[in-house]
């Protein structure tokens, strides 16, 4: 029985770096920052899990501080790529081309026009520096 | 007055809701149940919950209701079903040659009301196939989307959110 707990556990481990093998070949892959995140973020979420999961299958005395790592993974995880995206998208990092539609990206320049026609003081600037 | 006392039992409900959680991590990161580690854990995780009763934690707007904890569970199941989903999806973009994405951002919107609820939810779109939630703004949610379908917001909203915020709904409201 434990023969084959160590087997699925062997499996795991194997599962769980292909995962991040992936992952890897993802972040060299993909075309932009937002791919490259989507392909990080996932990858190392599953891949972790699953090595984890391995680990605490072979060292079955781990298992619960295996098992509070891993919720930690799942709940920061996310978050840190969330971050990060906004932060890109924040800076104007270039998108890949390919790229059909950006919403978030419309409506900021929207509400960015809303502002300025709303302030009488920008437009009165903009014709100083024109006459300039 | 009511809504004093309302607020108050809401105060004390969180810094209960706070020290349990902190006590549960407390144990499962010690591993024993002796009679020190018990007494240094509500010691300190009753101090901490006493001085931030306003920390958000797990279980903070979670309605403990027996269909809660059982939308939890059917939540935890279609999470890493698609968290496996994903990542075969992803594995296959990745490896076939020609790269076949169609990449763009869109807008959704989420009927959940509750910070918690929210951001659950915004954490699941990240894991979930292809999706990746880069903004939140109120109750919408702009996600990077690999593989492009549709642009719509309730197109959209069908695919990426309805499958979560059924169960979240019950959850966190």
């Amino acid at each position: 029985m434990s023969a084959f707990i160590d087997f699925l556990g062997g499996l795991s481990l194997l599962a769980g770096s292909a995962f991040l093998l992936f992952g890897g070949l993802g972040l060299v892959r993909m075309p932009d920052i937002f791919n490259r995140i989507q392909a990080g973020t996932k990858t190392t979420t599953l891949g972790t899990l699953l090595t984890l999961l391995g680990a605490a299958m072979l060292h079955p005395e781990w298992s619960l501080k295996l098992l509070l790592i891993g919720v930690f993974l799942i709940f920061t995880n996310p978050l840190s790529s969330q971050v990060t995206a906004c932060t890109a998208h924040y800076r104007g990092i270039k998108k890949s081309s390919l790229t059909k539609v950006d919403r978030l990206a419309d409506d900021e320049s929207e509400s960015m026009e809303k502002s300025v026609s709303k302030n009488p003081d920008s437009e009165h600037k903009d014709k100083e520096e024109a006459e300039l | 007055m009511l809504t004093n006392n309302k607020s108050n039992v809401f105060v004390k409900r969180r810094v209960l809701v706070m020290f349990a959680t902190l006590l549960l991590f407390w144990l499962m990161l010690q591993g024993s149940l002796g009679f020190d580690v018990i007494f240094i854990g509500i010691l300190v995780a009753g101090l901490i919950a006493y001085l931030y009763p306003s920390g958000l934690s797990f279980f903070t707007e979670f309605r403990a209701t027996p269909e809660a904890f059982k939308a939890g569970f059917r939540y935890y199941a279609y999470f890493f079903k698609e968290l496996v989903k994903s990542n075969i999806r992803l594995a296959s973009v990745v490896l076939s040659p020609s790269l076949p994405i169609n990449p763009g951002i869109v807008k959704v919107r989420t009927k959940l009301k509750s910070k918690m609820g929210r951001l659950m939810l915004a954490n699941s779109i990240t894991l979930t196939p292809g999706t990746l939630t880069v903004e939140l703004k109120d109750e919408w949610i702009y996600v990077h989307w690999v593989l492009m379908e549709s642009d719509d917001i309730e197109a959209a909203t069908r695919e990426i959110v309805s499958g979560f915020e059924s169960y979240l709904e019950v959850m966190y409201g």
